[in-house]
């Protein structure tokens, strides 16, 4: 019990001092831009033609940090993957599904995919983008994992789909150094802003980005169920 | 913002003080993992009421979505209980 109040005081100390940072770096609800900021936000839509800002961002801007990010997802899940083989972790036993869970799971997650796919396709002109559908789509086989008995895929497929989806990323930045000097840099013509063929590279990237997080969230996951035992 | 933003923001934000004390008093991992999930939950909403709907469909999947789907197989190899 005193471990848990101490737990608590520390949670409230460091809330403190968060908060109080945070209020003398930005005064709430004032539109202060700054800088990069300042130049995303009125020459982004002209530079790039995708509407959504935060996405020209992510992905051209600032998208040697997206690759960044990428490669720490996928050494997280290859770590995942070497610690249950290591611990040799036996099959996690599920309770049987009923047959609601089973058939609603059925009909429910193709049009998760449905949504996860929308998601990452118009990522230049809606919120959203790669991550995010990925991830939405790797919820939908969790879905299947946990509502269909004796649910599998083939692992062969999975890791293809992934191994490419990296590959293509990389390539495709690799083709922006050629032809505009710059790595991940925009080679194509940005289009009419507000089309769902527009901004370039970024739609391109986006579903290779989605590709790659759903491929790899799903091979986490079925990792999680089928325990170390069997690879 | 209009009052009834602010009203309900408030009882969101009750919300969240509720499910951290459940995650805190808690022995029952299940419990935690679930309030957490709210707390997720809550804080999408929070994003898309200020304005950032891209964190907020991210946290969304992830935080509320996925992590809970992580976590419940976790809790399969360790059990649910936790012990002091």
């Amino acid at each position: 019990m005193i471990r848990k109040v101490l737990y608590f005081l520390i949670l409230i100390a460091f809330g403190f001092f968060i908060l109080s940072a945070l209020s003398a770096y930005f005064p709430f609800g004032e539109n202060v831009l700054t800088g990069v900021a300042r130049y995303y936000t009125e020459k982004g839509v002209k530079d790039l033609g995708g509407i959504n800002i935060v996405t020209s961002v992510v992905t051209i801007y600032r998208g040697f940090d997206t690759l960044g990010e990428v490669t720490v997802l996928f050494l997280s899940v290859t770590a995942l993957a070497f610690t249950l083989v290591g611990l040799k972790v036996e099959k996690a036993k599920l309770p049987k599904p009923t047959l609601i869970m089973e058939t609603g799971g059925r009909y429910l997650a193709p049009l998760i995919i449905l949504f996860g796919a929308y998601v990452f396709l118009h990522g230049h002109l809606t919120p959203g983008g790669g991550f995010p559908g990925g991830v939405i789509i790797a919820t939908s086989f969790l879905l299947l994992l946990v509502t269909q008995e004796n649910y599998r895929f083939k692992k062969f497929h999975i890791t293809t789909t992934e191994v490419l989806a990296g590959t293509l990323y990389v390539l495709v930045g690799l083709l922006g150094l050629y032809y505009v000097k710059s790595f991940l840099g925009n080679f194509l013509k940005t289009g009419k802003p507000g089309y769902l063929v527009s901004a370039g590279i970024i739609p391109i990237i986006y579903i290779l980005i989605g590709f790659k997080v759903g491929s790899e969230m799903t091979s986490a996951l079925n990792n999680l169920k089928e325990g170390g035992d069997e690879h | 913002m209009s009052e009834a933003v602010v009203i309900f923001s408030v009882v969101l934000a009750l919300l969240v003080v509720l499910a951290t004390f459940i995650l805190w008093l808690t022995k029952d991992l299940l419990i935690g993992v679930l309030s957490s999930a709210v707390i997720s939950l809550v804080a999408s909403i929070f994003f898309l009421i200020l304005q950032a709907p891209d964190v907020a469909i991210t946290e969304a999947s992830v935080g509320a979505a996925l992590t809970t789907g992580f976590f419940i197989f976790a809790l399969k190899y360790v059990g649910r209980r936790e012990d002091d």
